[in-house]
């Protein structure tokens, strides 16, 4: 069992407060310390302490790559449990594989294939299935439906 | 509905990116410290930016939180089996729930995946996740056929946009 940080509550005042947001002005850091009332350097220790323990996994711009011209998909696999971690393993050494998880259903692995163009994506599935000898099995988005992202600690 | 199209990004705004990708710098002036990297000046980056924000190539800009250290251990991505004719009307209920933080219509994939409808949902416990998609299911309603939630046991891989293989700056180095 995976032992996570305690959040202390100005952390959970930051997350709460820059799930988005973060301003873009000569002195940002400063803005939003005021915000909190608290000074800029606590800010950016907090900041820095998050990224370093996982409470936050990136502070920064959010990218659309499909606004780029990059392609994303959503692909799954059926992996036997006795070659999972090599699988994984298989998987994960593709750069294009943004987020993977491991999923409780005969489709048992997730991942997300991001590559420059369009043409990429079946690059890697064909590689990931020469390499594992499994199908995968390719669902992109045909439609995204518009959320509103905010997830209160 | 998020559909638009691809946008042009010139030479800066492709190094802006470059640099920014595994995070702003955490400096008191970070956009300053972008600018001096990529050689623009501070006010052309923020104008970038503001850009960028703009057309949606940012989609926002702050923290993304790893939603296990945050509480949210569960993480049900409830797929479900909607009638075509219906899926757009659905779509935009179901995405503007606030417990909804992704909502895909993606293609079936018979016989093994008869799921043409993704709903992300985050709950602090299972339990929490199931009383969400029930209450999903009372939305759809008879709109669908059969549906499931199938939960993350691990994370294997979680990184950010990468551009080619140029990594970007570690902002805090």
């Amino acid at each position: 069992m995976t032992v996570y940080p305690k959040l202390e509550t100005i952390d959970r005042q930051i997350i709460n407060l820059l799930q988005g947001g973060f301003p873009i002005c000569d002195e940002p850091y400063k803005e939003v310390a005021s915000w909190l009332s608290i000074s800029e350097e606590h800010l950016m220790a907090r900041i820095n302490a998050m990224l370093k323990n996982h409470a936050v996994s990136r502070f920064g711009p959010l990218f659309n790559s499909e606004r780029l011209g990059g392609a994303v998909t959503l692909a799954a696999m059926a992996v036997p449990d006795h070659e999972f971690e090599q699988v994984t393993s298989v998987v994960n050494a593709h750069h294009q594989i943004a987020h993977n998880y491991a999923r409780n259903h005969k489709l048992n692995m997730w991942f997300v294939i991001s590559t420059e163009n369009p043409e990429q994506i079946n690059e890697v599935i064909k590689s990931i299935e020469a390499k594992t000898g499994l199908e995968v099995i390719n669902v992109p988005k045909q439609k995204e439906f518009f959320i509103g992202l905010k997830l209160e600690v | 509905m998020q559909n638009s199209p691809v946008q042009k990004i010139d030479s800066f705004d492709r190094k802006i990116i470059q640099a920014t990708q595994s995070g702003l710098p955490i400096v008191s002036r970070p956009y300053d410290a972008i600018a001096t990297e990529v050689g623009l000046n501070p006010d052309e980056v923020k104008t970038r930016f503001t850009k960028m924000l703009e057309t949606g190539v940012i989609r926002r800009i702050g923290v993304i939180p790893n939603h296990y250290v945050i509480g949210y251990s569960s993480n049900g991505m409830s797929v479900w089996d909607i009638k075509d004719e219906l899926i757009d009307e659905i779509g935009e209920q179901v995405g503007a729930l606030d417990y909804v933080t992704h909502c895909y219509q993606r293609p079936r994939h018979l016989p093994d995946w008869p799921y043409n409808f993704f709903a992300m949902v985050h709950g602090k416990s299972r339990d929490e996740v199931e009383t969400k998609v029930r209450e999903i299911a009372a939305i759809i309603d008879n709109a669908a056929n059969s549906h499931d939630i199938l939960y993350s046991t691990k994370i294997l891989k979680k990184t950010g946009l990468r551009l080619g293989n140029i990594e970007g700056k570690k902002c805090s180095d």
